[in-house]
């Protein structure tokens, strides 16, 4: 048979061979890997797990606030609850799950055998699982505001002075701290390995140029991890300095300022939201040209624009600090800033909207996925661009306003991606394709559910109720969305079960996917499902940035237009 | 793919494998520049904001001699690159040793000015916010010189051992970019704080 | 497959829920003087916010209805039909006529709102206050205010009084922000947006209500474990009410008769560390001012109305309302208790 067809043919790895190892044989062969693929999966299982733990605090807040002056936890919980569930989300499960997929399939997709390095990649791993661990262990062994055994209790973005020796006595702000450094460890090394792998382990003839979006904008999101993560780092460390060796960075009794704190963290804080959403960008630039079967409307501006984002979020920061008291040219410039990253962005959608123009769309799950999120994203982008908007901040900042947008953009962006990711790529990890049925149950649900919840959680904002509030005042009209937006969570966690059941009973009786169940385009596909260790059993050659394409479409092969 | 051989033009040869250890390098030489700026910042920030206690100009005297001899560990250390590249492994020895010594020196030499300024001027991490910023930023380079002499030791050791061959040089190379960052920062930390900010 | 419920319950639920939502939209929407809402502005520069937000407002339901549209477009029309042959659709791989057109809009838009915007923060932050403005400077502490009337030479803690403001002729109050602890946020949402309180930095706001009445809002940055009971009311009153006001916090408090007992118990207990009452020796600054206590409505910063009851339960414990509060609980006997308590109602 030709080499196009031999590639192309399903291979399966039989799976009686798997399963004769001795259960204490494969565990071992967990911890130690230094496969990408492994750490990949293991990355996302741990994402997954804690994204469950924060969906857990989360439900136990929206009890808490179904109901004004309600009591089911203390004012003490509640305040532990959304510290850990915005630490834990942001940390535990966004950098995770962006790491897992990243060190997964970026060098599938490049036609490379591993990571740049293999041995950093497991460290970086164990670092950041151990991270997590450290900063959950405060449950049972930190002391926060109050004194007793507890979380942190800080808020996720812990502002001084709270965080000081005078009002976080005991140990739960450092439970914080620590945990973070290490994760943060964690990351920059995978951050480091991502970069070094897609500049310099990519196959032959595959130039920048003709790389997958997904490896373009995961070394745009290592690049900014590398620079951002530092500013937490060294503000973390500060702080450390002034809990237990006197320093004075943030005391303001020294004449130290509270502002500093803001400044260094939000430094690190906003590009961090944009290293959360790129890869979301990344699956969503993979999947949505595949099931409109045309390639991605405007390659390039594509890439232009992502740097551009990359770039332009770093001169953002202060507008999470318009009600600081800055100056008006401080607040106009910040305006500025804010309102111009909105244009590569938008840029982005209209590209993604030219790519299913005239296309062929097939609504599968992973496509439902993507679908929402461009509508959702766009949402979210407009009420970013109104919270830009400074004086319109200083009324909507900080209130349940900024709350549901931030929630629409990391929810309705980036884990509807994720899950149009999950969906999309479980065939190639698992060999086993899912139940089509209870997919589209689980989007339906998860869909409504979240709009339910956040969509009406703008209201409150806008009439006035405040963010990180155990309770709330009867009479001010907030009472009937809050309850709202906790019956929507009840919606989602059906959604989720829907989709847990699928993935789960799919790994044991899924139909065999094959190498190409979708059609694809790019390197990965190439191979079998699950790939072999050694990914290629010949390194790939490209000639364009559909490669795939090339083989199935002799006759007009991407090559001859771009 | 295809397993006819394929000749590419040069233009479409991806960035060779052999330079991942540069690569990776320069990435954390950018993360770290990331956390010594903050730390630059906030020196700058608090320049003549303390409510209290000696004062830079009263208190500083240019390190001199302890940073001529780091900047001598630059070029020591490019000395002993340049030797292992051509396979003399005495002589790489010889320069890698020297780079150690003046690197300690520094060290040695932070360790006797924190002596003077603690004991003598009475400035610590406490006393006020020029001494918290002071040590944070001059105590984290010291840290990053320290882990430098650490690595070099270690290096130091194989060589010693005979396993350091001239197929290491570009290994070698990789490690003296760390050195020459830390170098590099040092020339920041010195200007800003013993001449920008006193 | 069918689900039993009890049809009442369901009904009920639903019926309240539906009831509940239309209540509220229209409070929303009516502006319901009890719900403050930013968009039922009093003041200027809730006003100058609102006439803004209305503007972006506008932009952004243009945009998202032209891209809403074009994307439903999209997927209805390109979707794949069941008939479909299996050929793939022309490979188009970009325009850059498209690009370039979809790039200069949003710029264009974005310079246009960035500068309808850019008037509006000047106008708010770099005003000038005429001769007839009120002073005050608030103090944030861990869970109260603290308001300072330095023209009036009073302190007054958690009820901000301000005389109404005449457009034609304006009176503004302007409030120094101070923080004597950790970060807080001023926000009455009808008055204006919220500014923070930050220790170690002196921040300035300012309200010109139009109209008298009670305004609420509470503490909008996190501070710790009460953050949600730092509650606020802001009295605007007309001129002679205010002035009358004032006129009673100037006032020295009375000796009342027959609490001798209560005022030496508040006086020989902890009390005074924390508490101040003018003209006595009671000068304590960590608590709120209690020289008249019972001219504000409420108690704990919001917490709970004032009156006997409540009164005597939070000095008996504080955390019955306010778990966490900084006030310990005084260990006091149901005697000392109730004289205290009869002291306190004297401090008018």
């Amino acid at each position: 048979m030709s080499n196009a067809e031999s590639v192309l043919k399903p291979m399966m790895v039989s799976p009686e061979r798997e399963h004769a190892k001795p259960l204490f044989d494969r565990v071992h062969e967990w911890i130690v890997t230094v496969d990408h693929k492994k750490l990949g999966l293991m990355y996302i299982v741990y994402g997954i797990l804690f994204l469950v733990i924060g969906g857990l605090e989360a439900t136990v807040m929206r009890i808490q606030l179904a109901i004004p002056h309600n009591h089911f936890v203390s004012p003490q919980v509640f305040n532990q609850l959304f510290t850990m569930h915005g630490t834990t989300m942001v940390f535990l499960v966004g950098m995770p799950l962006l790491f897992g997929f990243a060190n997964y399939l970026v060098p599938l997709m490049i036609g490379a055998r591993d990571m740049a390095f293999p041995r950093l990649n497991a460290f970086s791993f164990w670092m950041s699982a151990f991270g997590g661990i450290i900063l959950y262990f405060s449950f049972i062994g930190g002391g926060g505001l109050y004194g007793a055994g507890s979380a942190p209790d800080v808020g996720w973005f812990a502002y001084a002075p709270l965080t000081s020796q005078a009002f976080s006595p005991g140990h739960s702000t450092d439970y914080w701290i620590i945990g973070l450094l290490v994760s943060g460890i964690g990351s920059i090394g995978t951050a480091l390995n991502i970069v070094t792998t897609v500049l310099c382990m990519r196959c032959p003839g595959m130039t920048l140029g003709r790389m997958p979006l997904f490896a373009w904008l995961n070394l745009v999101t290592s690049s900014m991890v590398l620079i951002v993560i530092s500013p937490l780092t060294a503000a973390q460390i500060m702080l450390l300095i002034d809990r237990y060796l006197g320093g004075h960075f943030f005391d303001t009794q020294a004449g130290g300022s509270a502002v500093i704190w803001m400044h260094f963290f939000w430094i690190f804080g906003h590009p961090e939201v944009y290293v959360l959403i790129i890869p979301g960008f990344a699956f969503a630039s993979e999947i949505i040209p595949v099931f409109s079967r045309k390639p991605i409307f405007g390659y390039s501006i594509m890439v232009a624009a992502t740097l551009a984002i990359g770039f332009l979020s770093l001169g953002v920061w202060a507008h999470h600090m318009f009600t600081v008291g800055m100056t008006s040219y401080a607040n106009a410039f910040f305006t500025a800033s804010t309102m111009a990253v909105g244009v590569p962005t938008g840029i982005k959608i209209f590209n993604w909207l030219g790519t299913m123009w005239g296309g062929k769309i097939r609504l599968t799950v992973p496509m439902l996925f993507c679908i929402a999120f461009l509508f959702q994203f766009l949402i979210a982008g407009l009420t970013g661009i109104m919270l830009a908007a400074s004086p319109f901040d200083w009324q909507l900042g900080n209130s349940y306003f900024v709350v549901a947008h931030f929630h629409y953009v990391l929810i309705g962006g980036l884990v509807f991606t994720i899950f149009g990711a999950l969906y999309y790529w479980y065939p190639k990890v698992t060999g086993r394709m899912w139940n089509e049925t209870l997919g589209k149950w689980h989007f339906w649900l998860f869909l409504i559910g979240f709009h339910l919840t956040f969509d009406f959680m703008h209201i409150p904002g806008v009439l006035g109720m405040p963010r990180r509030i155990y309770t709330y005042e009867p009479g001010r009209g907030w009472e009937v969305w809050n309850l709202i937006v906790s019956l929507g969570v009840i919606v989602q966690i059906v959604g989720i079960l829907f989709w847990v059941v699928n993935f789960v009973w799919s790994y044991f009786r899924g139909k065999l996917a094959g190498n190409d169940p979708w059609d694809a385009w790019t390197l990965e596909w190439s191979t079998t499902s699950p790939p072999p260790e050694y990914n290629f059993p010949k390194i790939p050659v490209v000639r364009s940035r559909r490669p795939l394409w090339d083989l199935k479409h002799p006759e007009d092969p991407d090559w001859k237009y771009e | 793919m295809a397993a006819t051989t394929v000749t590419l033009p040069q233009s479409e040869m991806p960035l060779a494998h052999e330079l991942r250890g540069r690569v990776g390098m320069w990435c954390l030489i950018a993360a770290e520049s990331a956390i010594f700026s903050i730390f630059v910042v906030a020196y700058l920030y608090y320049a003549g904001k303390s409510l209290n206690g000696p004062t830079p100009r009263e208190v500083l005297h240019v390190p001199i001699f302890n940073s001529i001899c780091l900047f001598a560990s630059s070029f020591t250390i490019v000395m002993a690159e340049r030797a292992i590249a051509r396979g003399k492994g005495r002589l790489f020895g010889i320069w890698w040793l020297l780079t150690i010594v003046l690197g300690a020196i520094f060290i040695l030499g932070t360790a006797r000015e924190w002596y003077h300024l603690i004991y003598v001027e009475g400035l610590t991490i406490s006393s006020s916010l020029f001494g918290t910023t002071f040590y944070s930023l001059v105590g984290l380079h010291g840290f990053h010189v320290i882990v430098g002499l650490i690595g070099l030791s270690i290096i130091m050791i194989f060589a010693a051992l005979g396993h350091v061959k001239q197929e290491h040089a570009a290994r070698i190379e990789v490690f003296a970019m760390y050195w020459h960052f830390v170098d590099a920062i040092w020339v920041v930390v010195l200007t800003v704080v013993y001449f920008v900010a006193i | 497959m069918g689900l039993h419920f009890r049809s009442g319950v369901v009904r009920r639920l639903v019926s309240i829920l539906l009831l509940g939502v239309t209540k509220a939209a229209f409070a929303t929407a009516g502006g319901d003087p009890a719900t403050p809402s930013i968009f039922s502005p009093a003041s200027t520069p809730a006003d100058s916010i609102y006439h803004l937000s209305l503007f972006v407002l506008a932009i952004c339901l243009a945009i998202f209805l032209v891209v809403f549209g074009l994307l439903v477009y999209a997927v209805a029309k390109f979707r794949r039909r069941p008939e479909d042959d299996g050929r793939e659709p022309a490979q188009i791989y970009g325009s850059n006529q498209m690009e370039l057109a979809w790039t200069v809009i949003p710029v264009v838009i974005v310079v246009v709102l960035f500068l309808a915007t850019a008037r509006v923060i000047h106008a708010v932050e770099d005003a000038r206050f005429p001769p007839g403005t009120t002073e005050i400077t608030a103090v944030g502490h861990q869970f109260w205010w603290e308001f300072q009337y330095p023209q009036q030479g009073f302190i007054a803690a958690n009820e901000l009084h301000v005389p109404v403001s005449d457009p034609r002729n304006p009176t503004p109050t302007h409030i120094t922000l101070l923080s004597a602890d950790t970060d807080h946020s001023f926000w009455v949402p009808k008055l204006a947006g919220k500014t923070d309180l930050i220790p170690n930095r002196s921040n300035s706001m300012w309200i010109d209500p139009h109209e008298a009445g009670v305004y609420v809002g509470q503490c909008a940055q996190y501070c710790g474990t009460q953050h949600a009971k730092m509650l606020l009311r802001v009295v605007v009153q007309s001129r002679e009410d205010f002035d009358r006001w004032v006129a009673s916090q100037q006032r020295p408090v009375q000796n009342a008769e027959g609490v001798a007992r209560g005022r030496q118990v508040f006086e020989s207990t902890a009390c005074v560390n924390c508490h101040a009452v003018a003209g006595t020796n009671a000068n304590g600054k960590f608590g709120p001012d209690l020289t008249h206590l019972m001219s504000r409505d409420t108690i704990a910063a919001g917490a709970a109305l004032n009156n006997r009851e409540n009164l005597r339960q939070w000095v008996k414990d504080p955390d019955t309302f306010k778990p966490g509060a900084l006030m310990p609980a005084m260990q006091l006997d149901e005697q000392d208790l109730d004289a205290v308590t009869d002291y306190l109602l004297t401090l008018r």
